[in-house]
């Protein structure tokens, strides 16, 4: 058969299997196609147990060692047939915890150790390599087979070029199955269907091969049953230990090996397909066991001398013209190591990645935060790194390893290896005492005895392990041995290794978990985990309830309050049938009024306080905790409320200072309107009284009359002026005054406030000392507004300065890009206690008529100052009153909205 | 003899108003625009009716009704008090240290010197 054909009729295999699986992907994510789920196809995913090794090496093993093959399907019967029990607790513990690897599991039971995890991983990848490499070795073996066939001499080269083209294309295969997409409980509809059709396949290959061997190249049954008895080799006699030993071997394998936890446990999807699996697996193990013995004894007749027997299922058809049947025991063996490599490779990369790699990252990127859009996308590619890592790890031990070893031999290294797991799970299952500590001192003992002696001496003599150690001990201890530990020299290396690796793991692990205590959490684990049947189930029901509804009402009426407690148990009362408020206990009244419950105290304290009061069922450790987490959620909740009313204890503080604001802006409001009211009913008062006396007064004087004319004419005027000084305080106040800026001589304008002033107290004699030069300076402001303020000064001075010999000085000052005017006359000054509010409304010092205002021109003279990008002040200690205007050489023109010019140009007759 | 009037009031065009038409009702007014003082001379000569101005500077129009109301020589004294401010406050307030008539500026003439008499009973 031409090489070409075969890979070709490989690549079409793999491409069925890919329609299959891909079919299967769809039909699940659709919800159809339920029997892709079902017992049988669960029972035929099992047999990825069944590998290269079972298919191949199982004829090889039994003609070099007789019936011992046996042990390898006899460990899984057993397990499967008399320790169902075991197997349904793991996976009841793997649905309910969702378990995504035997990794998981113990780290989960041990406290949710992620050293555990790591231990176990690293342990499963060491075991699990040699496996694949295993499994590489037998597709690039019978390559070979069929191309050597025409007389071509088979290179090494050419096998390991073979082996590369299987491990890439597996590792293409797997990672397209088993990452597409990221499943809470890592279960793959596709991976499974297609293991489950591979199983077939490798079935009616290998039975093909034995009908063929017994019908048609013996005479039948008896025949063959003869040619067995002839070939009574030595080995062919039971050892009792070996067989001990392999038995115990591959029945802890087929619970430790990560690809058969993966299938049996977290792609289960309901503990019932046990039961079917418990007699079905075994009857598969049958039936691919069936023919072995035949194969063997009718190859080791036919075969040419020096034929490798680990081929005898593919080269025993081709020796006999059979090709069609030796491409069908091909595709056998092909299926038998694919199945293998995918379910294998995908279990490890999981445990690498969520035991190793991403809590790596997690702690590598802390301080960043990922969203978990991110977090899916790196774990995805993580998966898919792990599973071309572990591949390539295959592959290198493959090339490593030369290929040279018969392959069940490669078989058993892996399985002590993974053997090391089972006392941390048969703990983590049985005994509650067990604790982390105990389980890694033991997972470590038994890891490093395999390690030393089995894995590194499989490699051959100086590979890894030099001839010397191997020989006489590691530093020359003899006691060191690899294949003789303390001197135990009598049995083989493969029991050796076992003997001592499982004794010391499950020692150390025992004593271990004696001497520490185990933290809460792993206690609180520890009693889910073995007591995992004590606690109801997900649906749970009630059954012989033995309450009273008098019980329940009371309790029923605190948790729901009275009414609605009542009300409920009115209406349910009703449905039965019955008047009044206690209706019978049924188990449908009781979920009813759990489910009720659950809504005001969540549903685990609803349940654990309607058992205590029913009294069916005890509360679980499972219970108290769902308890817990739901009191957890409402402390949660209740410490988010008060955070909310902190926030509004905040807005209501906030609140209350824009209140207090507000009224005190309101007191100054009713305030301000009162001292208009008052200045504004003053020269009312006078208007009004004296137009009265004119008006009904007949015998007056003139003189009078001219007089009380005139106070009317001054107190009209005085309103009016009033009524000027608030429209102008408001348009400045509020920034709308329009401002005439132009160039301008200070001195003109100093010139022209002191002669508007002169017609307040004009007859009084007031000197102004001046110094002509500094004021001689140009500025750019609002000439007519700054002689307002000026004249303003001035005229004050005029009114109040109370010296015999009033007399003024002025003082220009330039001061960078700023200038300053001093007014300082040489009277008594304003006292310091006033001199803070001599610039606020109406605050008139002396009274009224000296003034001659309502106390505003100071005010007013403040926001102007203000609106010249200026100010003025008053400065004490100066001698007498003493005020300092300052302002911009230059006043910059802002933009503004123009205004309608109110109450300008009024500085001639500003007070 | 007249009747006297004593006016304590700081705006001078109002306290001349009232001078001007009580002197024509035959009232002898006194004028002053010192609170302070007032009080002084209104212990050892009261007049028959004090008119009073609210808005005084220092010494304000409620401190010295207060003072007169403490005084028993004082106590029963009529006083008008007049105001320009013109809030319900100021009215109640001075309602309740005693004031026997209250009156809002501006105010009507005829209704001063009315007052005046109602309060003197003449």
């Amino acid at each position: 058969m031409s090489f070409n054909l075969l890979v070709l009729t490989c690549i079409a295999y793999v491409i069925l299997l890919f329609f299959v699986a891909s079919a299967a992907e769809r039909s699940a994510q659709q919800g159809r196609a339920k029997w892709l789920r079902s017992p049988l196809v669960y029972t035929l995913s099992l047999s990825v147990y069944c590998t290269a090794w079972t298919f191949y090496g199982a004829v090889g093993y039994a003609a070099r060692s007789g019936l011992e093959f046996m042990t390898i399907y006899l460990g899984p019967t057993l397990v499967f047939v008399g320790w169902w029990v075991l197997l349904r607790k793991l996976v009841r513990i793997g649905r309910e915890h969702r378990v995504t690897s035997i990794a998981d599991l113990i780290s989960a039971r041990y406290g949710k150790s992620n050293l555990l995890g790591v231990i176990v991983t690293l342990l499963c990848v060491a075991a699990g390599t040699p496996y694949i490499a295993l499994q590489l070795q037998s597709i690039a073996l019978s390559f070979t087979v069929f191309v050597s066939d025409p007389g071509r001499v088979p290179l090494a080269a050419d096998k390991n070029i073979i082996a590369f083209w299987v491990a890439a294309g597996l590792t293409f295969f797997t990672i397209a199955f088993g990452t597409r997409n990221l499943d809470a409980n890592e279960q793959h509809h596709g991976v499974v269907t297609a293991i489950a059709v591979e199983a077939v396949v490798k079935l009616i290959a290998l039975i093909a091969v034995g009908i063929f061997v017994v019908w048609f190249v013996a005479s039948g049954p008896s025949d063959i049953l003869a040619r067995i008895d002839a070939q009574a080799l030595p080995e062919w006699t039971i050892q009792p230990g070996r067989w001990t030993g392999l038995i115990l071997l591959s029945a802890i394998a087929i619970i430790c090996l990560p690809r058969m936890f993966q299938v049996t446990v977290v792609e289960n999807i309901d503990d019932k397909h046990l039961a079917t699996a418990s007699w079905a697996f075994p009857l598969y193990l049958f039936l691919i066991s069936l023919f072995v013995l035949p194969i063997a004894v009718i190859g080791m007749e036919l075969m040419p001398e020096g034929a490798n027997p680990d081929m005898f299922v593919l080269t025993l058809p081709l020796h006999l013209g059979q090709d069609g049947l030796a491409l069908l025991s091909f595709l056998g063996g092909f299926s038998a190591a694919t199945s293998m490599v995918i379910v294998a490779s995908l279990a490890l990369a999981t445990m690498v990645s969520n035991h190793i790699v991403v809590p790596l990252w997690l702690k590598l990127r802390a301080a960043r935060n990922l969203d978990s859009g991110n977090m899916r996308l790196l774990v995805l590619s993580v998966r898919r790194l792990s599973i071309s890592l572990i591949l390539a790890l295959g592959y290198i031990y493959y090339i490593i390893s030369g290929g040279s070893e018969a392959l069940a031999a490669i078989g058993l290294v892996a399985f002590v290896g993974v053997a090391q797991a089972l006392p941390a799970l048969m703990g983590a299952l049985f005994w509650r005492g067990a604790s982390r500590n105990g389980a890694a001192l033991g997972l470590s003992i038994g890891a490093c005895l395999w390690f030393y002696s089995l894995f590194l001496p499989s490699f051959g003599p100086d590979v890894m392990i030099s001839a010397q150690v191997l020989e006489h001990g590691l530093w020359g201890q003899s006691w060191l041995r690899p294949y003789s530990l303390f001197g135990l020299t009598t049995l083989d290396p493969l029991l050796h290794a076992l003997f001592w690796s499982l004794l010391l793991n499950t020692l150390a692990f025992c004593l271990g978990s004696l001497l520490s205590f185990p933290s809460p959490i792993e206690r609180v684990q520890g009693a889910l985990f073995v007591n995992i049947f004590d606690r109801p189930g997900p649906t749970r029901s009630w059954t012989n309830p033995v309450a009273q509804a008098e019980d329940l009402l009371p309790m029923a009426q605190r948790i729901l309050g009275a009414s609605e407690g009542q009300a409920f148990f009115r209406a349910q009362a009703e449905l039965q049938g019955k008047s009044g408020f206690l209706p019978d206990i049924t188990p449908e009244f009781l979920q009813g009024l759990e489910l009720k419950m659950s809504g005001s105290v969540g549903a685990a304290t609803a349940h654990a306080m309607i058992s205590q009061t029913v009294g069916t069922a005890v509360v679980s450790v499972e219970d108290l905790m769902a308890v817990a987490s739901e009191t957890a959620q409402i402390i949660e909740y209740s410490s988010q409320l008060e955070a909310k009313s902190e926030e509004l204890t905040r807005t209501a503080r906030k609140l209350r200072d824009a209140n207090e604001k507000l009224r005190t802006l309101s007191d100054q409001k009713d305030a301000f309107l009162s001292q208009i009211s008052h200045e504004l009913r003053t020269p009312m008062t006078s208007i009004r009284a004296f137009s009265e006396i004119m008006m009904d007064a007949g015998d007056m004087s003139v003189q009078e009359q001219a007089h009380f004319a005139r106070i009317i004419h001054d107190e009209s005027i005085r309103l009016t002026r009033l009524l000027d000084d608030l429209l102008d305080l408001s348009v400045l106040e509020h920034g709308q005054v329009s401002l005439d800026i132009r160039a301008v001589n200070l001195r003109d304008l100093i010139d022209k406030a002191i002669s508007a002033s002169k017609s307040v107290q004009a007859q009084r004699n007031f000197r102004i000392l001046r110094s002509r030069d500094p004021e001689d300076v140009e500025i750019v402001t609002d000439s007519g507004r700054l002689t307002q303020v000026f004249i303003n000064i001035l005229s004050n001075a005029r009114k109040y300065c109370d010296a015999t010999d009033p007399q003024m000085k002025i003082i220009v000052r330039q001061r960078k890009t700023m200038l300053e005017v001093d007014f300082i006359d040489n009277g008594s000054g304003i006292p310091r206690d006033k001199q803070a509010l001599i610039f606020e409304k109406f605050s008139r010092l002396t009274d009224s008529l000296q003034a001659g205002g309502a106390g505003l021109g100071l005010a007013i003279c403040r926001e102007i100052m203000n609106n010249l990008g200026g100010d003025i002040d008053y400065v004490p200690g100066q001698g007498g009153a003493a005020f300092r205007v300052s302002l911009p050489l230059v006043l910059e023109r802002k933009p503004m909205a123009a205004q309608p010019p109110a109450a300008l140009a009024r500085a001639e007759d500003a007070d | 003899m007249d009747k006297r009037v004593l006016v304590i009031e700081d705006e001078p065009n109002i306290s001349e108003a009232i001078r001007f038409i009580l002197t024509r009702d035959g009232w002898h007014v006194d004028v002053t625009a010192d609170g302070v003082a007032a009080v002084g001379a209104l212990q050892t000569n009261p007049p028959d009716v004090l008119i009073l101005d609210l808005m005084l500077p220092g010494f304000s129009g409620f401190d010295i009704l207060k003072t007169l109301r403490a005084n028993p020589a004082t106590q029963a004294m009529p006083v008008l008090m007049l105001t320009a401010k013109g809030q319900a406050a100021d009215r109640e307030e001075a309602e309740r240290l005693g004031v026997t008539r209250f009156m809002t500026k501006p105010f009507a003439n005829a209704e001063v010197v009315a007052a005046v008499q109602e309060m003197t009973g003449t």
